[in-house]
């Protein structure tokens, strides 16, 4: 048969096509495709599943996780391994929340991994703890904020090395008071408009009015807006005191550039601080005072020496996602070695009973027992000024900890009353 | 209330002025070649990142001319060893080859630059802002109005002025005819497929200071591309330029009203469109398409 004759005839109008294709474009951006990581499974290997969006808009973030957690695996192993096996990490490209349901049912059915480590997005998180639920291994939440999955829809098999939108907005905000910022202040909101930017909302708009601030007003914003010009000359016309961005990723990337490009008199502040999207934004787009749930410059010994490392490694510093997969793997880890054993279930007791664990800061690190959530300090940081900058990843100047040295770590966190959290 | 909206319509005509860049090449190498080009948001990343390496060696205008020709030299280089075995085939085959290259790009441009972010700050002499009244502009979205105008118009008169404009535009309403006047038409396909990436690799450069530069960034902005080409209307230049404004325009004023709608809104207009004017704004009727 003449295969070119055959394509003409049978050939769809090209207009059709083209209505088509867009289609298939909005299809294409929605579902990238995740490839997984190729690994040859030992059988007396103990292995660990690392799921984490690798691609799409947190991708930039966990290919930091990624590697991090790699790292913390190589170290382990060059250490002897743990009960005498190997570490093996098999990992996985969450993309969103229903990629993240199948891949984690893979890792758990087919690898029979002994925990989950990862994720970032706040939906794919509350879609693998309903799975680590039903297969009864603990999921180290390393990078959603969402304070729903340490609330309503907390699990008692997902445990929390990220810091919540509650620690986040307390952090800045125990600072914010003490200089005086909220009573009174008029404060302009934009908000992701998505599982976390709702929640982050929800959270830092009753800080803020509980002290004493307003909200004039606040826009949800579709994800992956790439032109906020609209969005700031209504800022512009509504002359607040401060503006507060409940946004993540690229997003706060785009903004912190655009709102600089506009020159507005309003400080800003933030629900949340990645460094990865600051560092893209550049210096010359960044201004203020922002909370980081760890930072690669922090006088403290272990941190400089994990610093060392991931740089020596990759050539670049680790940022506080690298620092969460990283810390991630290696209470998973302690856990192992110290219960002996190769029973999930075993872990849950232990890190609920108070184990206590090295998180690369001043104070240890715990597991609060009603809700998983990390008990850990955070930080007050200042962009720096640019002149002493050592190098494009020497952002910020450490402002405070927070709670400091003498105060209690449950400061910063939510109350039972605010978000409580009943174990199934 | 109507000075505000004012201000959101003329800030939606510059933004809409940037989308016309994104989509206009699009719209000539569909037109001509019958190649939906998937990829077209790679050859905008690739811009943005060929801007990177040049506004650090030889400033932003360097940027703005090299890294177009750049993307262009590739998009000549795929054109002639990959979509030009394409162009006679079913146009599946034109839609699956783009899609992979624009995994592939990204891929690639990941290998190279890392998964970051670059940052790419706003050019020093483009700093600031006007005043005009009540209402303010940032210096370096005038530029990239006037930048985007010059393009437009240059690409009209390209294809109306010039021998090449006269060839594409009989090729894109009856290519048989055109062949059988004795004229190839291959290095025209060439020469389109070179400008039309060209032009998807300068609005690369243009929004790099503004929303910065990543691997993903292609795949994002590929879909709004099509969108303004559908309501334009295929083959229409005009089409193209009223649509990318229309959008822009929508957007702007919807942030006013109800931002969780503002990106859909280009999706509600195209909607609308496709049900009241299939062919789209200025879509003639080409036997070659229907």
């Amino acid at each position: 048969m003449n295969e070119r004759k055959r394509s003409t005839i049978e050939r769809p109008g090209r207009r059709k096509l083209l209505k088509r294709s867009a289609a298939l474009g909005v299809a294409a951006a929605a579902s990238q495709l995740g490839f997984p990581a190729i690994v040859h499974a030992q059988a007396n290997n103990i292995k660990l599943g690392h799921i984490t969006p690798r691609t799409g808009f947190l991708g930039q973030l966990g290919e930091y996780g990624f590697k991090a957690a790699a790292m913390a695996v190589e170290e382990a192993n060059a250490a002897g391994g743990v009960l005498g096996r190997k570490l093996e990490l098999i990992a996985e490209d969450s993309v969103n929340p229903q990629t993240a349901v199948t891949k984690a049912q893979k890792l758990a059915e087919r690898d029979k991994v002994l925990a989950l480590v990862g994720e970032i997005n706040s939906a794919s998180a509350l879609a693998i703890a309903e799975q680590v639920g039903r297969y009864k291994i603990p999921f180290f939440n390393t990078g959603a904020n969402s304070d729903a999955l340490r609330g309503k829809n907390c699990n008692r098999f997902m445990f929390h090395v990220e810091g919540c939108n509650t620690m986040y907005t307390k952090t800045i905000g125990t600072w914010q008071i003490a200089e005086n910022k909220i009573r009174g202040a008029k404060w302009y909101m934009l908000t992701a408009d998505y599982a976390f930017g709702h929640d982050l909302f929800r959270v830092s708009s009753r800080f803020l009015t509980e002290n004493g601030g307003t909200v004039i007003n606040n826009d949800m914003v579709p994800t992956d807006t790439k032109d906020y010009s609209a969005y700031i000359l209504k800022i512009r016309q509504a002359k607040p005191d401060f503006v507060y961005i409940n946004l993540a990723g690229v997003d706060q990337t785009t903004f912190l550039k655009q709102y600089k490009e506009y020159n507005l008199p309003y400080p800003l502040a933030g629900g949340v601080m990645d460094t990865i999207p600051f560092w893209a934004a550049g210096i010359d787009s960044l201004s203020g005072y922002w909370q980081s749930l760890w930072y690669h410059e922090l006088p403290v010994a272990a941190a400089q020496a994990f610093t060392k490392r991931f740089s020596d490694k990759y050539g670049f510093p680790p940022d506080n996602q690298a620092w969460g997969d990283y810390v991630g793997v290696r209470i998973m880890v302690q856990t192992i070695s110290e219960t002996k054993s190769t029973d999930p279930v075993k872990y849950i007791d232990y890190l609920e009973k108070g184990a206590s664990f090295d998180i690369l800061k001043a104070r240890r690190g715990m597991f609060r027992d009603w809700d998983h959530q990390l008990l850990q300090e955070m930080y007050v940081v200042k962009v720096k000024d640019k002149a002493r900058m050592k190098d494009k990843w020497d952002i910020f100047d450490l402002v405070r900890t927070v709670p400091g040295p003498n105060e209690s770590l449950e400061l910063i966190q939510p109350t039972k009353a605010e978000n409580a959290c009943a174990f199934a | 209330m109507f000075a505000i909206v004012i201000e959101q319509i003329l800030n939606g005509l510059l933004v809409g002025s940037y989308y016309i860049v994104l989509s206009l090449g699009l719209s000539l190498i569909f037109s001509l070649g019958g190649v939906v080009n998937l990829a077209h948001g790679a050859f905008y990343a690739i811009g943005a990142y060929f801007a990177y390496e040049v506004q650090r060696r030889l400033g932003f205008a360097g940027a703005v001319v090299l890294a177009p020709v750049g993307v262009a030299m590739v998009g000549i280089g795929i054109e002639r060893l990959f979509l030009s075995r394409l162009y006679r085939e079913d146009p599946m085959l034109g839609l699956l080859f783009t899609f992979g290259l624009a995994m592939t790009v990204e891929q690639t441009l990941r290998l190279i630059w890392g998964t970051t972010g670059l940052p790419f700050p706003i050019p020093e002499a483009l700093r600031g802002q006007l005043f005009l009244g009540d209402f303010i502009y940032s210096y370096y979205r005038l530029t990239l109005m006037a930048v985007s105008i010059v393009t437009i118009a240059g690409c009209w008169l390209l294809l109306n002025k010039t021998a090449f404009g006269m060839i594409v535009r009989a090729g894109t309403r009856d290519p048989e005819m055109v062949r059988a006047m004795g004229i190839s038409l291959r290095p025209a396909l060439t020469a389109v497929f070179a400008l039309g990436v060209a032009l998807a690799g300068l609005a690369g450069v243009m929004s790099a200071p503004l929303a910065g530069v990543q691997p993903a960034m292609g795949i994002e902005i590929v879909t709004a591309a099509f969108v303004v080409v559908v309501i334009g209307g295929l083959g229409s230049f005009w089409g193209v330029v009223y649509a990318g404004l229309l959008v822009g325009v929508v957007r702007g004023i919807t942030v006013v009203f109800y931002p969780p709608a503002a990106e859909a809104s280009m999706y509600v207009i195209m909607a609308l469109i496709l049900l009241f004017r299939p062919r789209g704004l200025m879509g003639e009727k080409f036997e070659k398409f229907e």
